[in-house]
């Protein structure tokens, strides 16, 4: 017999995709050349391997879009509301025909592994096209007055760590309202959106409702400048999100941001512990932590500390990363070199600053942009790691001792997105939740998404709630 | 290899009374079912193809309890067990042979002839099997009669109305007294009978008071109810012996029973011992199938693997 009990590689396919060689932007239900001839490259963070070339949208290409999105807005928002639910059906269901084909295509773009893509990504996606298709002809009973009318045309702009599903997030609820859109997807990721932008043709949705611009960070700026914008929506970095709140401040334009986090997980003496270092793991490494709600500060009771970190360590010692398109796979390729950089530099700060790393063995590819999971020790609330965002698979260990202060650590941070709670008593759970100060409390779990669910920040972390009910308020004028 | 209660370990003083018992068991940390599943469930999708199926299947064969425990059970029928327990293929001999034929007490005898000198070991349900409703005497004269007849391995059952209603100590003594019976001359697995103690805290608890009470083996459940070995179960019952062994370095076995048909099944088990419990566990010293149909589809698959072809259930022996 063998000595190991070693899995075999299950890489899926790529035949499943066809990616073209080049791309162009879809304005008006066409797929068109950038108006000055702009294009890029997108990669795959996996192989550095050049997927495609992709149009490059400009002011002009804003201009037209924007354009092209008031046209349609005048027939789309007239439609009952059921029939617009019917072209959302419609996506929904052609979604998941095609759920196979956009995880491959997005495992590629974005390097994150496909279990996640095919297992939480692509559901999740055609679970907020259904969800919100359901509430298209139910507007008047949603709470937000008997005749709540859309806003407009929204510019929505989207990162690059789930591309597919903040697509979904943004445009189910603006088409289900009414509203027409005008999307620019991250630089690094465009490919799932023009995908998307094929899956609407083939719903037979109206030119105009929906037009795709890829483009770096100055189309995002000058698709928020427009003045014929009504809505804007932005999920990334709280940087650009107060740029784009100066841009938009003393406009009519309606704002809702989605930034960036640095969620508490805290672990209490009497909590389950093989499940919760199993929520710790899904916390952080989820997605290589590239996730705006990950659980990046592990806040556990002091009396248990020892026996939790073991079985962390063991529990990380099992993780697998490599090909993310190996079903195998547990950690894929961090996004972009720029990202990579970003963390590496975060880790060498949390080292240099005195805190203790510790990584499970572990071989990186040597093409790609790789980073071993990462989880500091010895880290106070006064480092740099326990407060700046690193965004990819590096977790802070802190302690505490007594339930207010691990309320007080968790709160303490400039952001509020997500918090988790672990503990196998209700009531402290119920009590702990209700003061932190976080858009989403997860018990006894983390980094569990659904479309009834609303989800938003407080503080830095932004405003406004997108899923859920509370998420149709965002695209009505109300 | 420490086999028997007496080994002093870091945990004895918890046994001391019935009350230092109960609060150890209920300080154990608690087990979220929605998560334990979800674990057990991710780790059902890893990919065993080619070489590592290969290596699997025969890990699975040479793990397996080939059982019998029927009331029309023949000594003819003990002895055909025996024979494929040896030589599991006829037609292809590097199959490996399973690791013990598992029969009541009163077929230990003819199961150990049928065995001798291959190395299978001869495993026998005492203590009053499937029930285990009888007094503490009858269970442990039951035990008598079966390392007597020579049995390798002893599974009992444990008292279920006592750990249900918090008589732990009763519990603990009983496996502590069965544990005497075997002696050095038989490992002793013990049987919860997870589907009718119902919370996985109580299965965790019921691992827990098992090893403290010295036992070789922890396994889920006789065959005989509605719900059998479940991946979350031994998920469970393996994180169970993984810390116990690093509290008081004794390492302990498990054994799902019951319910494990298919190879691809099978295979998932092993999934769950690797990355739960660790390569330490990929042994049938310390861990096993409790299974009767099992064996049929593992050789099916490996007849395939070899050939290329299914070949059907008619090349491989009924029992």
């Amino acid at each position: 017999m063998a000595s190991a009990f070693d899995y075999a590689p299950a890489p899926e396919s790529r035949s499943v995709v066809d990616i073209a060689p080049s791309y162009g932007l879809f304005i008006d239900g066409e797929f068109v050349e950038a108006a000055d001839g702009k294009v890029f490259k997108t990669v795959s963070p996996s192989t550095e391997e050049v997927l495609s070339e992709i149009a490059q949208a400009g002011e002009a290409d804003v201009d037209r879009a924007v354009a092209a999105a008031r046209r349609a807005f005048a027939k789309w928002s007239a439609l009952p509301g059921s029939e617009r639910a019917k072209y959302l059906f419609r996506i929904a269901r052609i979604i998941q025909e095609r759920s196979r084909e956009l995880a491959v295509l997005e495992t590629l773009d974005n390097g994150k592994p496909i279990k996640e893509t095919r297992d939480a990504d692509l559901p999740l996606v055609a679970a907020h096209f259904f969800y919100y298709a359901g509430w298209a002809d139910k507007l008047e009973h949603a709470g937000f007055g008997s005749a709540p009318k859309p806003l407009g045309v929204a510019g929505q702009v989207i990162p690059w760590n789930f591309p597919l599903l903040m697509l979904a997030w943004k445009i189910a609820p603006a088409l289900a309202t009414g509203n027409t859109v005008v999307l620019k997807p991250a630089e690094t990721t465009p490919l799932s959106a023009l995908f998307f932008a094929d899956v609407c043709r083939q719903a037979g949705l109206p030119k105009g409702v929906v037009n795709i611009l890829p483009g770096y960070g100055d189309t995002g700026a000058a698709l928020v400048a427009h003045p014929d914008v009504n809505k804007v929506a932005f999920t990334g970095s709280t940087a650009v999100g107060k740029e784009i709140a100066r841009t938009v401040a003393g406009t009519r334009k309606k704002l809702t941001l989605e930034l960036g986090g640095k969620g508490a997980n805290i672990v209490f003496d009497d909590a389950p512990i093989d499940q919760a270092v199993e929520g710790i793991v899904n916390g952080i490494f989820f997605n290589q932590g590239q996730v705006c709600c990950a659980g990046s500060r592990l806040l556990v009771q002091e009396s248990i500390q020892d026996e939790l970190l073991d079985s962390l360590k063991r529990r990380l010692s099992t993780l697998r990363l490599g090909d993310p398109l190996d079903k195998n796979t547990d950690i894929g390729a961090i996004n972009s070199a720029e990202q990579l950089s970003r963390i590496t530099s975060l880790v060498e700060k949390g080292t240099a600053e005195g805190a203790e790393p510790w990584s499970p063995e572990c071989e990186l590819p040597s093409s790609g942009y790789w980073f071993a999971p990462t989880l500091f020790t010895n880290v106070t609330q006064a480092h740099t790691i326990a407060r700046d965002e690193i965004f990819g698979p590096v977790l802070s260990v802190l302690t505490f001792r007594t339930p207010d202060e691990a309320v007080a650590k968790a709160n303490n941070t400039q952001y509020g997105l997500s918090a988790g709670v672990w503990s196998e008593k209700g009531s402290r759970i119920l009590a702990v939740a209700g003061k932190l100060r976080a858009g989403v409390v997860w018990s006894n779990t983390f980094n569990k998404f659904d479309p009834t669910s609303p989800f938003g920040g407080y503080k830095e972390s932004g405003f406004g709630r997108e899923g859920g009910r509370h998420g149709l308020e965002a695209y009505l004028d109300v | 290899m420490p086999t028997t209660a007496s080994a002093a370990h870091p945990l004895t003083d918890v046994t001391a009374s019935d009350s230092t018992l109960r609060r150890f068991l209920h300080g154990l940390p608690g087990v979220d079912a929605v998560g334990l599943e979800a674990r057990a469930a991710s780790l059902g999708t890893r990919s065993i193809k080619t070489t590592a199926k290969a290596y699997a299947i025969d890990l699975a064969i040479s793990m397996v309890d080939l059982t019998t425990l029927e009331g029309a059970d023949t000594p003819g029928k003990v002895r055909a067990l025996g024979a494929k327990a040896v030589r599991p293929d006829p037609t292809d001999r590097t199959a490996p042979a399973t690791a013990a034929v598992c029969v009541y007490p009163d077929m230990v005898a003819v199961a150990k002839e049928a065995v001798a000198g291959s190395g299978v070991k001869v495993a026998s349900v005492a203590t009053a099997f499937p029930a285990g409703r009888a007094a503490l005497e009858v269970k442990l004269a039951d035990v008598r009669d079966a390392v007597a007849a020579g049995a390798d391995e002893v599974d009992m059952v444990i008292d279920r109305g006592a750990f249900l209603a918090g008589n732990y100590m009763k519990v603990y003594d009983e496996i502590v007294a069965v544990r005497e019976v075997c002696g050095t001359a038989a490992r002793l697995k013990v049987i919860f009978e997870t589907g009718e103690l119902s919370t996985y805290d109580n299965i965790r608890r019921a691992s827990w008071l098992g090893m403290l009470a010295g036992a070789d083996f922890i396994k889920t459940s006789t065959g005989k109810v509605a719900v059998n070995a479940t991946p979350a179960n031994t998920l469970l019952m393996l994180e169970a012996v993984r810390d116990f062994r690093a509290q008081t370095g004794i390492q302990v076995g498990v054994k799902p029973a019951g319910g494990i048909r298919t190879s691809k099944d099978a295979i998932k088990f092993l999934v769950l011992v690797n990355e739960t419990a660790g390569e330490d566990w990929l042994d049938n010293h310390w861990f096993r199938f409790g299974a009767s149909s099992l064996l049929n589809d593992l050789l099916m698959q490996r007849q395939k693997l070899a050939t290329g072809r299914y070949s059907g259930p008619d090349y491989v022996t009924v029992d």
